[in-house]
């Protein structure tokens, strides 16, 4: 028995189409879930206590479920509650929302690690809340954050390979279809895996530039 | 030393600078829970002169401080910069009421703080520490900013790091850029928070040379500092803080000189096997 990637190359188009939509789906639900994290950890700081126990509910929901009884619950639990969505946006809407929970941590703690004293330096020349979040707290906690966020993206993107249970057309979903028809699932899986070690390798790599990019402002200990 | 033998002017004596003190802190409270750790401070910092604040850990020197900074609100009483009332209004029947955020701002920019951890922010340069405020807050343009923060820059000895970031500096080099960002807004006091516990000892010369240049420059200084020599050679005015109480306020011959405060003399102790007894 050998294995035989020739099967595999005939379906090149079709590979590659699922990972672009692997690629975009990952990259859109990373952006639009830090986004949300970020607002999700902001509010927990600056709103009112209510709100801050809403958020922590969902917070510690997200986290404690599995992301594919998620997914279920949002696309095939949705129409009995009105919510009829196509296996694309469900699955974008469903990783934003499991990602947002993560990054919202990931900025808690942030917050919490940029030191007292810095925001203290800002207060006594004046700078108001709002000038202080912006020009101090958001650049120190995105250097603070990075390696962390970095990671969040990796593990997002082995998430994406869910999605194809929802019947998104993205690399998992259509590199096991190929790998049924030709009766060459060990080759599929092969080459499935060689792809999201590649993603991730490069994810990393990119993280790890901007990393020593930012290093130069790392903290200073006096 | 001409202006000693200058007899002072009768309109120079007239100025209301001499009358009014830089800091008037009357009856300050301050508690943390249970513990009191202000324990109702009076205090008259002069305008012009180095005042330090001396005295063992824990004795409120800090806390005071902070509450001079408005980091703290003092639990009672009311601290005045130059006459205006900081946080609080206070009623002629002892009643406070808080001032509006703007008024704080406005009478706390009037104050410029240095503190033990320097708390510069990492993501700037030098230069951009400096000009931070001036560009966000006094509304400068870029340029003007700049030519301003340079020369506060050349002011501590730093105009060649001004392109560098606060990780890029020695400790020492690091506290001198944050004097010169307090200086930049032009402040009419200027608060050291124990500037120079965090450098190593050949660190701290370099900084205690600057604070010595400001003090030179008729500058209002107060300082914490546990550098009694320091406080001994430039401080004009010493204040001894004990367990939240002002025990000495004087001149340095007042405070330090014979016959001793038993207190004091039970503090400098432990400064005698560091040679700073000779200074005194």
């Amino acid at each position: 028995m050998t294995l035989d990637f020739a099967l595999m190359a005939d379906k090149m188009p079709e590979i590659l189409s699922g990972l672009w939509v692997t690629i975009w789906t990952w990259l859109v639900a990373t952006i639009l879930g830090a986004g949300l994290g970020f607002l999700v950890a902001s509010a927990r700081r600056y709103g009112p206590a209510p709100l801050d126990w809403l958020l922590k509910l969902y917070v510690e929901v997200l986290r404690g479920t599995p992301f594919l009884v998620q997914l279920f619950l949002l696309y095939f639990g949705g129409p009995f509650v009105g919510l009829r969505l196509e296996p694309i946006p469900a699955g974008l809407i469903g990783l934003t929302i499991y990602a947002s929970a993560y990054f919202s941590e990931i900025f808690r703690a942030g917050f919490e690690a940029v030191p007292k004293g810095h925001v203290e330096a800002a207060q006594c020349v004046g700078l108001s809340r709002g000038q202080i979040l912006r020009r101090i707290l958001l650049p120190e906690m995105t250097m603070l954050v990075l390696p962390q966020c970095v990671n969040m993206a990796i593990i997002l993107i082995k998430e994406t390979a869910i999605l194809s249970i929802i019947t998104v057309p993205e690399m998992t979903g259509v590199i096991s279809a190929i790998g049924s028809q030709q009766y060459a699932f060990v080759e599929a899986m092969f080459l499935l895996a060689i792809f999201y070690w590649v993603l991730v390798e490069t994810c990393g790599y990119l993280g790890r530039l901007a990393e020593a990019r930012l290093s130069k402002f790392r903290f200073a200990v006096p | 030393m001409s202006d000693v033998s200058t007899a002072p002017t009768p309109a120079a004596q007239a100025t209301p600078q001499t009358a009014t003190p830089a800091v008037l802190v009357k009856g300050v409270t301050k508690r943390f829970g249970e513990t009191e750790v202000l324990q109702g401070i009076d205090l008259a910092v002069p305008a012009g002169a180095t005042t330090c604040l001396i005295g063992p850990s824990g004795s409120g020197k800090s806390t005071l401080l902070r509450c001079i900074a408005f980091l703290e609100e003092a639990t009672t009483g009311t601290i005045a910069i130059h006459g205006d009332p900081l946080g609080f209004a206070e009623a002629p029947n002892g009643q406070r009421t808080r001032l509006s955020p703007q008024n704080i701002r406005e009478v706390r920019s009037r104050i410029g703080m240095v503190f033990q951890q320097f708390n510069l922010w990492p993501h700037m340069t030098a230069l951009g520490n400096v000009c931070e405020a001036l560009v966000t807050v006094r509304r400068m343009k870029r340029s003007d900013a700049e030519a301003r923060g340079m020369a506060q820059l050349r002011r501590v000895g730093l105009e060649n790091r001004a392109k560098h970031y606060p990780s890029e500096l020695s400790g020492g080099q690091q506290q001198r850029v944050a004097i010169a960002r307090a200086l930049a807004l032009d402040p009419e006091i200027l608060l050291f928070d124990e500037p120079t516990a965090s450098l190593d000892p050949e660190l701290t010369g370099e900084v205690l040379n600057v604070m010595r240049d400001l003090a030179a420059s008729g500058m209002t200084l107060l300082v914490v500092t546990h550098e009694i020599g320091f406080a001994a050679s430039v401080g004009q005015r010493i204040a001894f803080l004990d367990h939240g109480r002002l025990l000495l306020n004087g001149s340095p011959r007042e405070v330090f000189g014979e016959p001793r405060h038993p207190r004091l003399a039970q503090f400098l102790e432990t400064y005698l096997d560091r040679g700073a007894a000779a200074l005194l």
